[in-house]
């Protein structure tokens, strides 16, 4: 074990990508102990300037000093032997290994001549485990652990490295409130013996865990300074550039007819356990119903059964009066149901098709777009024209391949297609998930908007403040059965949280 | 970054690949004594010389355009066809027992029919591992293999049997095993040489899947299905069926390729026909770039190297096995190439390093 690392210091880093200027003369520092934010938002630069930190990329300009003296990293082994460790937001974690096997993968010092000593991994693991009270079963398999137990795993695995710096990108986008809570309340006991960098557009978490925030817009460090001299809001407006005040659903609807009755519905999971156990739930036109849960309650697998995507065991789904249960997607869609899906980069568009060919992915038959199975390519091209305008989608042009836009840009041309082709009834999937204040913005008031014009929404998501900004009443779902519904007076967050918990009221 | 430049980087990363490629090939050629300069002008310029050895290319390129032409559709939907050789057998067998059986019925009439037979015979053929796929995800690498080798020596089993040419009857095993000539009926025209009307099929085929594939419906749901297969459902498109669609297709060109090359070179099935070119189809579909006009260059290309391999033990006494392992280089090296073409990062790095040495100069 090396010396601790009192001072980190990125100097004037600079770095171009293909067209892009991805940082720009951005310098920061980490003291220790220190827990630095760095906060900005989708595509401001957060993430490349730690791969550069990290040695995956190399800074074109600029230098990164550790303890005052400098350091070139060419690759993330020489980053780990600094001390630096980093959980990226998307697990580097083998499915179908232990935890144990997992950790094992970079820890060279259990690597005997054609041996791997996987007891002194273990006992490394249990031991670091019970260091920093992060309990993980190093016997687990990793498909078997949950998303936040799975973080749990990258963090234990990052500090068996020996990483005595820690770079935490987005830690949180995949957590449950309450998960979120523990891994802030872990993160403030870890500040003892470590420093952190912690990448976020989350402000509340921000505000709760860090000394010392750095603001990245466009590439380039807007304004640093201490966290606690500045409101959210100060921050907020100081990330996207203008403040931002999120659109909430204010009007009281309740006079609309029940259009999507749910009775009953019971649906299996991938793993062939009961998904969805005898699950009822009405919805009325005109309103935005928040389902609100922790994720893997069912959510999932109600959005697919509605839509002809997973068979229906037994239990009823009327839309309108028609009963759709195991209708085919295809049958579903001409019904007239709007869904915008879980999975937006792989479920919601064809990654490698055009946006102008992703827009169409529902309707290629249509005689608008089509005719004797041909298709109409200017009037396709006319209409992407618009939505892209419309829905201001920010892309080079609608030749595009949709796989390479962000993940706001691919939330908005789904949301474009599924809007304009006047769905009688939407069903919204985490919509928002991962995504910057401004995008935020845009898809709440589209989704305000569809609703004032009578169609019923149905709000899947477990960022209890979007819920209760937009819904009309909110049901609470809690394994694969609907604890309660309340309206959205009656709701707050503590009851809320309650009732996810699986806490049954009297 | 400019035009000129982007183009300039293309044709020297070409360039350089072809240098490689040539560079490792006679390095192979030299270490078993063969004159290099010699191998190579037989293998790559003097097809190119006459009118004949261009028919002859041209002949050999019209199966493999065929058949990439189906490979593309399959792989575009998501589902690698392997089993081309074994469509192309049974294509055949389809084709020569129509004309065996039918030798009377006149030829506006019976080469039409023949040629869908084996239409027929390749889409069967390709029926099985597309439905085996779509219902019960079989993999399709497994289930075409297994039916290339089914198709081969069912192949042979009717060569020696049913379709067995009478006059080869009396000479027992001593005989060839091969069909009487089939009746003029079922004949292809020919241009030039050996050159038949098929080349005319081959580029027909290849405008009509560039049609099928962009400008329809059927041919978005195909490539939705094939590039992404969830959002392709999601879409409420029936992915299944589209897989399987797609491999019907893609096996009956293998099947047609087979027949075209029976109606309009050999004029009889023979052993050994087929000629690996349901292998070589899918590496030029690949090296097409999957697109119907990048596989009508790239069918000439392998047509030129399978062509200048049979000259090549004639005229400079190199074996045709190591004009194959130059085949093996060429392709890997290329493919290497646009590996590297397509790295925009890498060709920014250059760009902004020539334009600083400019600077610098300036």
């Amino acid at each position: 074990m090396e010396g601790k690392i009192r001072e980190l210091r990125m100097e004037h880093i600079t770095k171009r990508f293909p067209g892009v200027l991805a940082s720009d003369d951005i310098s920061i520092s980490v003291g220790e102990g220190e827990v630095l934010a760095l906060v900005g938002e989708n595509g401001a630069g957060k993430t490349t300037l730690m791969n550069i930190l990290m040695g995956l990329y190399q800074p074109d300009e600029g230098r990164i000093l550790i303890n005052g003296s400098e350091v070139r990293f060419r690759g993330p082994e020489d980053a780990f032997k600094a001390g630096l460790g980093m959980v990226h937001q998307q697990y580097m974690l083998v499915q179908n290994m232990t935890v144990t096997e997992n950790i094992a993968l970079g820890y060279k010092k259990a690597w005997k001549p054609m041996r791997l000593s996987l007891s002194e991994v273990r006992s490394r693991v249990v031991e670091i485990s019970e260091k920093y009270s992060l309990s993980v079963n190093p016997d687990a398999y990793i498909w078997q652990l949950s998303v936040g137990e799975q973080q749990r795993v990258e963090l234990v695995k990052t500090l068996c490295l020996g990483a005595r710096f820690l770079i935490l990108d987005e830690p949180t986008s995949a957590l449950t409130p309450q998960e979120t809570d523990e891994l802030i309340a872990l993160l403030k006991n870890m500040t003892d013996e470590l420093s952190i960098i912690f990448i976020s557009h989350k402000l509340q978490e921000v505000k709760a865990i860090s000394n010392k925030v750095a603001i990245l817009r466009h590439g380039k460090v807007v304004f640093s300074g201490n966290t606690d001299d500045h409101s959210s809001q100060d921050i907020a407006a100081m990330m996207t550039g203008h403040s931002i005040e999120l659109p909430k659903n204010l009007d009281k609807n309740d006079s609309g007819d029940t259009v999507l009755s749910i009775r009953d519905l019971v649906v299996m999971s991938d793993r062939k356990t009961v998904a969805l156990d005898h699950l009822s739930l009405d919805i009325k036109a005109g309103e935005i119903v928040g389902l609100a849960g922790v994720s893997g309650n069912g959510q999932r697998e109600l959005s697919e059964a509605i839509n002809g995507l997973r068979r229906v065991e037994s239990g009823s789904i009327s839309f309108f009066g028609k009963e759709i249960a195991n209708f085919t997607p295809r049958q579903v869609i001409d019904e007239g149901m709007g869904y915008i899906p879980e999975e937006r980069n792989t479920e919601g568009i064809v990654p490698a098709f055009s946006i102008r060919e992703n827009f169409i992915l529902k309707d290629a038959s249509n005689p608008e777009f089509s005719s004797r199975s041909i298709l109409k390519k200017k009037d396709i091209d006319d209409y992407s024209e618009k939505l892209v305008k419309e829905f201001d989608v920010r892309c080079p042009d609608i030749q595009t391949a949709a796989g390479s836009l962000s993940g706001g840009n691919i939330q908005k041309v789904i949301l474009a297609r599924e809007i304009e082709r006047k769905p009688r009834f939407l069903i919204a999937v985490y919509p928002t998930r991962g995504l910057d204040l401004g995008a935020v913005e845009f898809i709440h008031q589209q989704l305000l908007a569809i609703r004032r014009e009578g169609i019923g929404v149905l709000l899947i998501s477990e960022e209890l403040d979007e819920i209760m900004d937009l819904s009309d009443r909110i049901a609470v779902i809690y394994k694969g059965s609907i604890q309660k519904v309340l309206d959205h007076d009656e709701a707050t967050r503590a009851r809320l949280g309650v009732l996810m918990a699986g806490v049954k009221e009297e | 970054m400019t035009r000129t430049f982007r183009l300039a980087f293309k044709a020297v990363i070409i360039l350089i690949a072809a240098l490689a490629a040539v560079l490792i090939a006679s390095i192979i050629l030299w270490m078993i004594g063969a004159d290099v300069g010699a191998t190579f002008y037989t293998i790559c310029i003097v097809p190119l010389t006459n009118t004949l050895h261009i028919t002859e290319v041209l002949i050999r390129a019209i199966p493999l355009c065929i058949i990439a032409l189906g490979i593309t559709v399959a792989y575009r939907s998501g589902i690698i066809n392997i089993g081309a050789e074994g469509q192309m057998a049974i294509g055949i067998l389809a084709f020569t027992g129509v004309a065996l059986a039918f030798p009377s019925v006149p030829r506006p009439l019976l080469l039409p029919i023949a040629l869908l037979a084996a239409v027929i015979g390749g889409g069967l053929w390709g029926f099985i591992p597309g439905i085996l796929k779509a219902r019960l995800n079989v993999s399709e690498l497994l289930s075409t293999v297994m039916l290339n080798y089914i198709a081969a020596q069912f192949y042979s089993l009717c060569l020696r049997t049913i379709y067995l040419d009478p006059a080869e009857q009396g000479l027992g095993a001593a005989g060839t095993p091969q069909s009487m000539r089939l009746t003029e009926n079922v004949w292809l025209g020919r241009m030039s040489g050996r050159l038949h009307y098929g080349l005319l099929f081959a580029l027909v085929l290849a405008a009509l899947i560039f049609f099928l594939m962009w400008k329809t419906t059927l041919g978005f749901r195909m490539r939705a299905s094939g590039s992404e297969a969830r959002a392709a459902r999601y879409g409420g498109i029936n992915v299944a069926f589209y897989v399987t669609l797609a491999m019907v297709i893609s096996g009956a060109f293998s099947g047609l390729a087979g027949g075209i090359e029976i109606a309009g070179v050999h004029r009889r099935a023979i052993e050994g026909v087929t000629n690996n070119y349901g292998f070589s189809g899918v590496v030029v579909a690949l090296f097409g770039g999957l697109h119907p006009f990048g596989i009508i260059p790239a069918s000439f290309f392998f047509g030129l190297l399978i062509y200048g391999a049979t000259l090549a033990p004639s005229k400079v006494g190199v074996p045709a096995n190591i004009v194959q392992v130059m085949q093996g280089v060429i392709i890997i090296v290329i493919v290497t190439a646009q590996m590297v073409l397509s790295n925009a990062y890498f060709q920014d790095r250059v760009w902004r390093k020539i334009s600083s040495l400019r600077k610098k100069e300036a």
